[in-house]
C-alpha cells in the first residue's frame, strides 16, 4: 500500500514538537553522536521514550539548519569517524522558549485533567 | 551548480557514513547484550527501521528538494526522449512549426501594433484633431486642423507643445535632374516636440517660421544618402523645390517619419503663402503636442476643447460646429490591424491543432505507461511528483519546440515581410526582440502544459493493484474518452481553417468573374509633375495639361490620353455630399458621391460604357453651363427608376465656379448630361460592399482657376495604348519632360497591376490561409490516424475474440471505421458552428468577402471527412487482418 510513507510522515510530526526540545535538552550537558542521543534519551526516560531513528536524523539535521546546533566530525575508538553534535547559543535560547512553552502547556493540562489540583495551586 | 551538486554529494556521503556508524554502534550495543554476530546485526537494523526513507527524509530538510527532483525529472525525459527518436522528432517539428509560425505572426503584431513610437517618452505624445458632427473618420481619416487655428491654440496652450505638419509634394528640380519629392512642411518645433536630434546641422528656428524669411530646407535622412551619398558638406548648399530656391540647414534623424513615408525634404509652413493655409476653411495641418510636464491628457483635452469652442464662436462663418480634441498619438498603420489579428488568430489554431497531436501522442504514452507509474507508485511516489515529472517532460519538450520555433522564426521573418502584399506600415519595426522571446517562450510554456495535461492527469494512484494484476491490455474508459476528444477537437479546428480558407477561395473566384467596369488591358496610369513655371499661374495651367496630353499622343503606340485626378483602384479619392433639390438639409446628412474630374477623353480611354445622353466634350468649360455626368448607380441612388437624364444636383462641395479663393458652399445646380456605366472603383471585390460606390464625372475645364494648383498636384494620366503598356513608358517619359525638361513622371502603373493589386490581400489571406488549412488536415489526419491506431491497438484480443466467434474481415474493418466516422462527424458538427461564427468575423474584417455560403460547407467538409476516413483506413485495415489465434494468445 502507499499509504506506508504517509503514516510514517504522521508519526514524526506528532513527536516534532517534543523530540526538537528533548534533543536540545540532551545536548545540554555534553556534545553527542546520534546513537548516544537516542539512547540517553531512552535511558534518561527510564525506558519510555524510544525516539524514532527515522525522526532522530531528519531532526538533528534540521536543527542544524536552523543553527540550533552545530556538528563536527570526531574520530572515535571504535573504529568509524562520528558525527557529533553540540548546543549552540541560539540552541540554549531556543531550549529556554520551548521548556517554558512545554511547561505552561503541562500545567494547562493538568489543569484540565485534575481541576481539584488547580484551585490548590492557588 | 556544480559546485551545489557537489556539495549535495558530499552530504549524502556523510549522511550515510553517519548511520552507517549508528547501525555500527547499535550493533555492538546488542552484541555487548549476548546476542550472537548475526543477531546483533538483524537487531540494530530492526531497530533502526527504513534506512533509504531515513536517508530521504533527513535530504529533505536540506532544501532545494524540488531542484533536484527537477533535475532528476529532466534526466529521465532526456532518456525516455532519447529511446524514443521518432515521437520526439514529430513532436518537435509540429511544435516548432506552430510556435515559429505564431512567432512570426506576434512579430508582427507587436511591431505594427503594440510597439510605441520610437521617440522618447511616446506616450506623453498626442495628436490634436478636428471635429465637426458627421465627419466620417472611416472615409476621411481623422479631421485635421486649419493652419491659422493651429497657430491659435499653440499660442493659447499652457500644457502642450505643439507642431504642424503638412503633406506635400512638388518637383525638386535642382541640384541633377528633377525629380517629383514628398516634403513635409513643418513648424519649427517638430523635431523638439518629437524629442530627437537632428542627425547633421540644425533644427529650424521660430524666426525662420514666417512669410519673407529666408527659404531654409531640412533633407529627409534616406534622401540625403542616396541623393547626396550621406555628404556632410550638404549643410549650406541650396537645392531648388517647386521653383523656390532653399538652403539645406540640416539633416532628419534617421527613419524620422510620423505616419506614411519618410519624406525628402522638409521646408517651413509658416514661410508657405498658400491660400488653403491662410483659410481657416481649409483644414490639412496635423498638428502634434508633447504634454508639458507636470500636465495630464486630461488637462489638455480641457484646455484644447476650450480653445476650439472659442474659434467657433470667434469664426462662426468657417468654425461652426467644428470642436478640437487630443487623443495620444498613435503610428498611422491603416487598417493593417483587423489583418494581423485574423492571421495570428489562424496561427493559432493551427498551434493548437499541433498541441492537441502532440498530447495524444503523450496520451498514448502514458497510457502504454500505466504499469510502470503504478509500480513507482507502489514504491513510494506521490501523484504531485508523478504529475510533476509528466508536466517536466511535456515542459521539456514545449520549450525545445519553442526555442526551434523561435529559430525558424527569425529566420523565416525578413521573407515573410517581403511577401507581404504591398507596404507593411511600420515594418523596419517589425523585430525579434524581448517582446517575442517572451511571448514565444510563454506560448511554448502553455503549449507544454496544455498537452502535458492530460497525460500528467492520466498518472495512476487509485487502482494501483488493480492496473497491476491486470496487465497492459485493457484500457481505462476515460483514457479513450480523451483520446476521443482529441480527435474531435481537431477535426473541428480544421473546420475552421477550411472553411475559411474556402470562404477566400470562393470570394477570390467570385471577383474574378466580375467585370470592373472598364477595359483594363493596354491601359497605362501615370502621375506628372506638372512644370513649376506653368504651376506658378493659375491661367497657364490648363494649358499645360493639354501640352502634356498633347505630347503623350504623339508617342508612337498611344491611342489616347486623359487627364483625371481619380483612378479607378482607389487612386485619389474625393467624397463629397449632393443633393437633388435647391433646398440643401444639412450638410452632414447628404448622401455621398465619389466625384471626379477629367478631360474629355476619359470615357474613350477607359473603355466605359456610355449609357444614355452624352459625355463632356471641349464645349463645356469655364463659364458655359456646369454640366456633370452620373454612373447608373447614382442615376438609380439619386432619381430611383426615373430618368436622370437632365436633372439636376445640388454639390455645395464641389469648388467649381466660384471665381473667389475663399471655399464657400456652391450653390449652383449641375445638369446631368449623361448616364455612364458604373467603374468597380473600390477593387474588383470590394466595390460591392463599399459604403459610397455612386460616382459622378465633371470636366476639368470647370474648375477654378484658385483651384487648379491644388488639382494639378492630384492629376493622373491615363494612357490607352495598342502595344504593351510598359513599352511606352520609356518615350512617354522623354516626351512629357516638356519644353524646359522640368517635368517628371511618376508613379507609373498599368491598370492591370492595380486591378490585381486590390485583389492582393484577399490572394495573400487565402495563401496564407490555404497552407493553415493543408496543414490543420495533415496535423488532424496524421491524429486521427494515431489515435485510431493505438485505440485498435488496444482492441486486438477483443477483435480476436469477435473473429474466433465468426466475425469477418469486413465487419471489424467496419467496426474500426464506425468509430472513426462517429468521432469525425462530431468534430464536423462542433467545428461547423464555430466556423459560423468565426465566418462573420472574416466577413468584418477582410474587405469584400463574400458571406459564408452552403456551398463552402459542402465542398469543404466531405473533403475533410474523406480525407480522415482515409487516414483511419490503415488502422482498420489492420485490425481486419488479425490472427485471432494469435491475438488470443497474447491475452
Amino acid at each position: 500500500m502507499p499509504k506506508h510513507k504517509e503514516r510514517y510522515q504522521n508519526r514524526t510530526e506528532i513527536l516534532q514538537g517534543t523530540l526538537d526540545m528533548l534533543i536540545l535538552q540532551t545536548l545540554q550537558w555534553a556534545p553527542r553522536h546520534g546513537y548516544a542521543l537516542s539512547k540517553a534519551i531512552r535511558t534518561n526516560s527510564g525506558e519510555i521514550l524510544k525516539v524514532d531513528t527515522g525522526s532522530l536524523y531528519p531532526a538533528l539535521h534540521r536543527l542544524e539548519r536552523k543553527g540550533w546546533i552545530a556538528s563536527e566530525w570526531k574520530s572515535s575508538d571504535v573504529g568509524p569517524r562520528l558525527r557529533v553534535y553540540r548546543l549552540t547559543q541560539g540552541g540554549r535560547r531556543q531550549l529556554m522558549t520551548e521548556r517554558s512553552r512545554w511547561e505552561r502547556l503541562t500545567a494547562a493540562i493538568a489543569g484540565i485533567l485534575d481541576p481539584a489540583e488547580k484551585e490548590n495551586v492557588r | 551548480m556544480k559546485w551545489a551538486f557537489w556539495r549535495r554529494e558530499q552530504r549524502n556521503e556523510e549522511l550515510q557514513e553517519e548511520i552507517q556508524a549508528h547501525l555500527l554502534l547499535a550493533e555492538r550495543g546488542a552484541k555487548e547484550s549476548g546476542l550472537t554476530e548475526k543477531q546483533a546485526r538483524h537487531a540494530a537494523r530492526r531497530e533502526f527501521g527504513n534506512v533509504g526513507v531515513t536517508e530521504e527524509v533527513t535530504r529533505d530538510t536540506w532544501g532545494w528538494r524540488w531542484l533536484f527532483d527537477f533535475l532528476q525529472d529532466l534526466c529521465y525525459a532526456l532518456r525516455s526522449f532519447g529511446q524514443r527518436p521518432g515521437f520526439v522528432a514529430v513532436a518537435l517539428l509540429t511544435l516548432a512549426l506552430g510556435i515559429g509560425a505564431t512567432t512570426v505572426m506576434f512579430s508582427l503584431v507587436n511591431g505594427v501594433l503594440l510597439k510605441p513610437l520610437p521617440y522618447p517618452d511616446p506616450n506623453r505624445l498626442v495628436a490634436v484633431n478636428g471635429h465637426t458632427d458627421g465627419w466620417n473618420t472611416k472615409v476621411n481619416g481623422e479631421q485635421k486642423l486649419a493652419y491659422l487655428d493651429f497657430l491659435d491654440c499653440q499660442r493659447e496652450s499652457h500644457s502642450l507643445d505643439m507642431a504642424a505638419l503638412v503633406y506635400n509634394s512638388g518637383t525638386l528640380s535642382a541640384p541633377e535632374l528633377p525629380q517629383y519629392v514628398d516634403y513635409y512642411e513643418i513648424s519649427s518645433e517638430l523635431f523638439s516636440v518629437a524629442h530627437v536630434p537632428l542627425a547633421l546641422g540644425r533644427a529650424f528656428s521660430a524666426e525662420e517660421d514666417r512669410i519673407g524669411a529666408a527659404p531654409v530646407a531640412i533633407l529627409g535622412y534616406s534622401f540625403w544618402q542616396h541623393r547626396f551619398d550621406g555628404r556632410s558638406d550638404v549643410l549650406g548648399s541650396s537645392i531648388v523645390l517647386e521653383q523656390k530656391q532653399y538652403t539645406v540647414v540640416g539633416v532628419a534623424p534617421e527613419g524620422f517619419r510620423l505616419s506614411g513615408d519618410e519624406p525628402e525634404v522638409y521646408t517651413l509652413v509658416g514661410q508657405d503663402p498658400a491660400g488653403y493655409l491662410h483659410n481657416r476653411a481649409a483644414q490639412p495641418v496635423h498638428v502634434v503636442g508633447r504634454l508639458r510636464p507636470g500636465t495630464t491628457v486630461v488637462q489638455a483635452q480641457a484646455e484644447v476643447a476650450l480653445a476650439g469652442s472659442r474659434l467657433a464662436q470667434a469664426y462662426a462663418d468657417t468654425n461652426k460646429g467644428r470642436s478640437l480634441q487630443v487623443r495620444p498619438l498613435r503610428p498611422d498603420v491603416g487598417d493593417t490591424g483587423s489583418t494581423l489579428w485574423l492571421l495570428l488568430g489562424a496561427v493559432t489554431l493551427v498551434l493548437l491543432i499541433g498541441c492537441v497531436n502532440v498530447a495524444s501522442l503523450l496520451l498514448a504514452r502514458a497510457v502504454s505507461r500505466e504499469r510502470e507509474l503504478a509500480m513507482r507508485v507502489a514504491l513510494g511516489a506521490s501523484q504531485g511528483r508523478l504529475v510533476r515529472q509528466c508536466l517536466t517532460e511535456s515542459g521539456l519538450l514545449g520549450l525545445a519546440g519553442g526555442l526551434l520555433g523561435v529559430m525558424l522564426a527569425s529566420v523565416g521573418l525578413e521573407p515573410f515581410l517581403k511577401f507581404w502584399p504591398g507596404e507593411l506600415p511600420r515594418a523596419a519595426e517589425v523585430q525579434v526582440d524581448w517582446r517575442v522571446l517572451l511571448f514565444a517562450v510563454g506560448v511554448s510554456v502553455l503549449s507544454g502544459l496544455l498537452f502535458g495535461l492530460a497525460p500528467a492527469w492520466r498518472a495512476p494512484v487509485r487502482e494501483v493493484e488493480q492496473i497491476l494484476r491486470a496487465g497492459a491490455r485493457t484500457m481505462a474508459g476515460s483514457s479513450r474518452r480523451l483520446h476521443s476528444a482529441f480527435v474531435i477537437s481537431e477535426i473541428a479546428l480544421a473546420i475552421v481553417l477550411l472553411i475559411a480558407a474556402g470562404m477566400l477561395g470562393r470570394t477570390l473566384l467570385h471577383a474574378s468573374t466580375l467585370d470592373p467596369g472598364l477595359d483594363i488591358r493596354n491601359l497605362l496610369v501615370l502621375r506628372v509633375g506638372l512644370s513649376p513655371t506653368t504651376l506658378a499661374d493659375p491661367a497657364r495651367i490648363p494649358a499645360g495639361w493639354q501640352d502634356v496630353i498633347d505630347r503623350a499622343r504623339r508617342v508612337p503606340g498611344v491611342e489616347s490620353v486623359t487627364a483625371v485626378d481619380i483612378v479607378p483602384m482607389r487612386e485619389g479619392n474625393n467624397q463629397i455630399g449632393y443633393s437633388t433639390s435647391a433646398d440643401i438639409p444639412q450638410k452632414e446628412k447628404l448622401p455621398m458621391v465619389l466625384a471626379s474630374s477629367a478631360t474629355p477623353d476619359y470615357l474613350k480611354v477607359m473603355s466605359i460604357p456610355l449609357l444614355e445622353g452624352r459625355f463632356f466634350d471641349d464645349h463645356d468649360r469655364l463659364g458655359s453651363e456646369l454640366v456633370i455626368i452620373v454612373d447608373d448607380v447614382l442615376a438609380k441612388s439619386a432619381f430611383g427608376g426615373n430618368e436622370a437624364l437632365g436633372k439636376s444636383l445640388w454639390i455645395p462641395d464641389m469648388p467649381c465656379v466660384q471665381l473667389t479663393d475663399a471655399f464657400v458652399d456652391c450653390s449652383a445646380p449641375y445638369k446631368i448630361i449623361g448616364v455612364v456605366g458604373h467603374v468597380r472603383y473600390w477593387g474588383l471585390a470590394s466595390d460591392d460592399q463599399a459604403q459610397v460606390r455612386a460616382q459622378l464625372y465633371y470636366p476639368f475645364a470647370q474648375v477654378a482657376p484658385p483651384f487648379l494648383r491644388r488639382w494639378s498636384q492630384l492629376m493622373s494620366i491615363a494612357v490607352r495604348t495598342s502595344v504593351p503598356p510598359l513599352s511606352v513608358v520609356a518615350p512617354l517619359r522623354q516626351e512629357l519632360r516638356g519644353a524646359a525638361s522640368d517635368q517628371v513622371l511618376y508613379q507609373v502603373r498599368t491598370m492591370e497591376q492595380l486591378a490585381h493589386n486590390s485583389l492582393e490581400l484577399q490572394r495573400f489571406l487565402l495563401l496564407l490561409f490555404g497552407i493553415f488549412a493543408a496543414l490543420a488536415l495533415v496535423l488532424a489526419c496524421i491524429g486521427i490516424y494515431g489515435v485510431l491506431a493505438y485505440l485498435t491497438g488496444q482492441r486486438i484480443p477483443e477483435v480476436g475474440l469477435r473473429m474466433a466467434l465468426g466475425a469477418s474481415p469486413a465487419e471489424v474493418m467496419w467496426l474500426v471505421l464506425r468509430q472513426s466516422l462517429g468521432l469525425i462527424l462530431l468534430g464536423v458538427g462542433i467545428g461547423t458552428a464555430v466556423a459560423l461564427a468565426t465566418g462573420r468575423v472574416l466577413e468584418r474584417l477582410v474587405e469584400g468577402m463574400l458571406p459564408i455560403s452552403l456551398s463552402t460547407f459542402a465542398i469543404t467538409i466531405p473533403f475533410l471527412v474523406l480525407a480522415a476516413m482515409l487516414a483511419s483506413l490503415l488502422p482498420a485495415r489492420r485490425a481486419s487482418q488479425v490472427d485471432p489465434m494469435h491475438a488470443l494468445r497474447q491475452e
